[in-house]
C-alpha cells in the first residue's frame, strides 16, 4: 500500500494495536519542562513505578522562568518551588536536565532541535502543544498532557488512536518580504482554529522545501492553531545539513545509516490523505490578526471582514476594533519577539536587518527574548545586540517569557503588543493584554514606526 | 480513577465558541506541583473582574444554573496542552462537558480524568442551550454505557461517540498506565527490534 511520510513514521513505532482501540505508540524522545511533569512525577511516586527509559528524557526549564538575573534565586517563590521541584525529580530519576543557566538551556523547542536530540523518523512527546515544531524534521512530534506524561514515563509508550491525515501545499513564488510566520498565518487565517482536529497534517510544496530549518520550525510550532495535533515536512539536504554536527545527532558510520533510512522518509507518489487543501505562494502577504484566535488573521494590507458573527464580536470588543477597520498606522506601544515560533538566529537576523541604523519610536517598549542560550550567544557572536540595543530594544535572557506570561514579562492590560508568538488568547500574554501576532519584520516595522506599519512598501 | 457510568444532573450553559485553555485556566495559576486546587480559578478572569469582585454576567455567577454537567459552545478546549484545564473543571464540580467540538488533547486529558466529554450535534446542542436557558432545573442524562444524552423533561435525545477502549476504562475506574504496565514485555521485544 501507498504510504504517507507521516505513516512511514507512524507505522514503525507500533507496539501493538487494540482491537476497536488506540495504538500502543513507542516514543523515542520525551521532553519535559517545569510545569507539566511535577504531577506526572508525583503519580509515579504515589503508585511505586519507576521511570522506565530515563535515557530517552531530557528536561529544561523554560515557562516561568526569570528573563533577568537569572543567576540570582528566582523572586517568586512558586516558580522556585517548581523549578527545585524539577531538579529534584530529575536528580532522582537520572533525567539529564539543561537546566537555567546551563549553556543549553533554552525554550524546550528551540534548544532540543538545536542540539540534535530532534531527528528525522522520530517519535517526540512533551507536554507543551507546539511539540509540533519538531515535525520540521520529520518526524512524528505532538503535546501530551500530564496523564500521559506519566504514561511515558512509566512504559515509554503511549496510548493514542492514529490520527487521519491532512495535506497542505503551498507551490509558488513567495513575494519579497513574505516570511514563514506569514505563511502559517496565512493557512489558518484561511482554514480555521478547528480545520485541523482529529488530523496529522504535512506541509508539502516548493515553498516549503525552499524554506530554512528555522522557517520549518515556525510552520509546523503553529499546527496546533488550526486544531491539528502536529505538522511535519519530510526530511531533505536541508534537514541533514541541519542536524549533522549537533551534539546529539548521530556521527559517522551511525549517520551514514541514519541517512539513508532518512532518505526513505516521504509520502510515496499516489499515497492518499484524507483532506487536502493547496495555496498559491503569490496570495500570501504580511499577516497580523485581530481577533482573540490565531485564526483571525488578515493580510496587514487589509481590513477586519465584516459579518463575523456572535464570537468575533465579542473578540473585537476585547481587542478594542470594529469590523470593517484596517490596522496600518494602528499606534502600538509593545513589541515582543521571541517564543518558541520566532525566537530563532534566522529571526533575530530578519529583524536586525529591518532596524539596522534606525531607532525604536518613543511610545514603544521593544522586548527582544532569544528562544536558547545558544541564539542568545549567537546574537552576540553575530553583533546582533549591538543593532539592537542601539535603536533603544531590550535584550533578555532565553525563556518563554510574554508568550504566556507566567513569570513578569507581561503587557499591560488594554495595551497592544505586536508578538512574534502563536496565540492571541484573551490574556495570553497579561490580563486584558490584546495581542497582534505577527512575524518578527512586522514586529521590527511596529517598533521603529510605533504603529503598525506594512514595511513591504519599502522593500 | 472513579467509576462512571450514567450521570443525570442540571447544567451551567456556557454558550461561547472556541474557549481555550487560557481561558478555562489562566497560564498565572500553573505554577502549582500538585493538583490542588485548581477549582478556584477556573474562568477566573471571566468569573471575576480585575479587581476580584465576581462578574455578574458571568453565567458561573448566576446562581440559577448549577450542576455538575458544563454544556459549552463549539470548539472548547483549543489551545494548550495543560491538564490543569481538566483538573479545574473537575476540581470545581464539573463531570461532564458537552459540547459540538472538543480539541484532540483538551479531549484525551479530560478522559483521563475521569471528565466525560460528550460531543454532540450543533443541532442537540441548541436544543440543549434553549432547555436549559428555559428552565434551569432542567436535567440532563448522560448514559455511558448506551452511549446516550438524553434532556430528561421532554425524552430527546442524541447518540454520542466513545472510543471503546476509553468507555471501558471509564466504566471500570483503570487508567491508561495499568495497561501500558501490563503490556511491559511486548515493549522491551519492540525496543530490541
Ligand atoms: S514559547 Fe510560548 S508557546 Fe512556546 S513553549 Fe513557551 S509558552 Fe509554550
Amino acid at each position: 500500500m501507498k504510504k504517507t511520510l507521516f505513516d512511514k513514521i507512524w507505522d514503525a513505532h507500533v507496539v501493538e494495536s487494540i482491537p476497536n482501540g488506540p495504538d500502543i505508540l513507542y516514543i523515542d524522545k520525551h521532553l519535559i519542562h517545569e510545569v507539566t511533569s511535577p504531577q506526572a512525577f508525583n503519580e509515579l511516586k504515589e503508585r511505586d513505578i519507576p521511570v522506565f527509559r530515563p535515557k530517552q528524557i531530557m528536561a529544561t526549564a523554560d515557562h516561568n522562568t526569570p528573563t533577568q538575573d537569572q543567576h540570582l534565586p528566582i523572586k517568586d517563590l512558586l516558580s522556585r518551588k517548581q523549578l527545585e521541584e524539577l531538579s529534584q525529580n530529575c536528580k532522582e530519576n537520572n533525567i539529564t536536565l539543561y537546566g537555567l543557566g546551563h549553556p543549553y538551556n533554552g525554550i524546550v523547542h528551540v534548544m532540543a532541535p538545536e542540539l540534535g536530540i530532534t531527528q528525522p523518523g522520530m517519535t517526540i512527546v512533551c507536554g507543551d502543544s507546539h511539540t509540533s515544531t519538531h515535525g520540521a524534521f520529520g518526524s512524528i512530534a505532538f503535546g501530551i498532557g500530564t496523564s500521559q506524561v506519566a504514561q511515558v514515563f512509566a512504559s515509554q509508550c503511549l496510548l493514542v488512536e492514529k490520527p487521519k491525515k491532512l495535506r497542505v501545499n503551498v507551490n509558488g513564488t513567495l513575494r519579497s518580504g513574505v516570511h514563514p510566520k506569514d505563511v502559517i498565518l496565512y493557512i489558518i487565517s484561511q482554514l480555521g482554529t478547528n480545520s485541523g482536529t482529529g488530523y496529522f497534517c504535512e506541509y508539502a510544496g516548493n515553498v516549503f522545501e525552499e524554506m530554512s530549518m528555522e522557517g520549518r520550525m515556525t510552520v509546523c510550532n503553529m499546527s496546533i492553531e488550526m486544531g491539528a495535533r502536529g505538522g511535519l515536512i519530510a526530511p531533505d539536504e536541508t534537514t541533514f545539513a541541519y542536524v549533522e554536527d549537533r551534539e546529539f545527532a548521530p556521527k559517522g558510520e551511525d549517520l551514514e545509516k541514519m541517512r539513508s533510512y532518512w532518505e526513505t522518509l516521504k509520502t510515496d507518489t499516489d499515497a492518499t490523505f484524507d483532506k487536502e487543501y493547496s495555496f498559491d505562494a503569490e496570495d500570501i502577504e504580511p499577516m497580523i490578526t485581530y481577533g482573540t484566535n490565531p485564526g483571525m488573521g488578515i493580510k496587514i494590507s487589509g481590513s477586519i471582514p465584516l459579518n463575523g458573527g456572535k464570537s468575533a464580536e465579542k473578540a473585537l470588543e476585547y481587542m478594542g476594533f470594529n469590523a470593517g477597520d484596517s490596522l496600518i498606522d494602528k499606534p502600538v506601544n509593545f513589541i515582543f519577539i521571541g517564543s518558541c515560533t520566532n525566537a530563532r538566529i534566522e529571526d533575530f537576523r530578519a529583524a536586525a536587518e529591518y532596524i539596522k541604523g534606525k531607532q525604536k519610536a518613543g511610545n514603544v517598549n521593544a522586548l527582544i527574548v532569544p528562544g536558547s542560550q545558544q541564539v542568545a550567544s549567537q546574537i552576540k557572536a553575530e553583533g546582533l545586540n549591538l543593532i539592537f540595543e542601539a535603536a533603544g530594544f531590550t535584550i533578555r535572557q532565553p525563556g518563554c517569557s510574554a508568550c504566556l506570561a507566567m513569570n513578569d514579562d507581561k503587557i499591560p492590560a488594554g495595551e497592544y503588543c505586536v508578538s512574534t508568538s502563536n496565540r492571541n488568547f484573551e490574556g495570553r500574554q497579561g490580563q486584558g493584554a490584546r495581542t497582534i501576532l505577527a512575524s518578527p519584520l512586522t514586529a521590527a516595522a511596529t517598533a521603529i514606526a510605533g504603529k503598525l506599519t506594512d514595511y513591504t512598501q519599502y522593500y | 480513577m472513579e467509576k462512571f457510568i450514567t450521570h443525570i444532573d442540571s447544567a451551567v450553559p456556557l454558550e461561547i465558541e472556541n474557549i481555550d485553555t487560557d481561558q478555562i485556566i489562566p497560564a498565572r495559576f500553573l505554577k502549582a506541583t500538585d493538583k490542588k486546587g485548581f477549582g478556584e480559578n477556573v474562568f477566573r478572569d471571566w468569573r471575576f473582574d480585575s479587581n476580584g469582585y465576581p462578574n455578574e454576567d458571568f453565567i458561573l455567577n448566576d446562581t440559577a444554573f448549577n450542576g455538575s454537567i458544563l454544556v459549552a459552545g463549539n470548539n472548547f478546549g483549543c489551545g494548550s496542552s495543560r491538564e490543569h484545564a481538566a483538573w479545574a473543571l473537575k476540581a470545581y464540580g464539573f463531570k461532564v462537558v458537552v459540547s459540538s467540538y472538543f480539541a484532540d488533547i483538551f479531549k484525551e486529558n479530560a478522559l483521563n480524568n475521569g471528565l466525560l466529554p460528550v460531543l454532540i450535534s450543533p443541532g442537540f446542542l441548541e436544543k440543549i442551550f434553549k432547555a436549559i436557558l428555559k428552565d434551569p432545573s432542567e436535567k440532563i442524562k448522560v448514559d455511558l454505557q448506551n452511549q446516550k444524552i438524553e434532556i430528561l423533561r421532554s425524552g430527546e435525545n442524541e447518540d454520542f461517540e466513545i472510543d471503546s477502549y476509553k468507555k471501558t476504562c471509564l466504566i471500570n475506574g483503570y487508567d491508561d498506565i495499568d495497561y501500558l504496565l501490563s503490556k511491559k514485555e511486548a515493549i522491551k521485544q519492540f525496543e530490541e527490534k
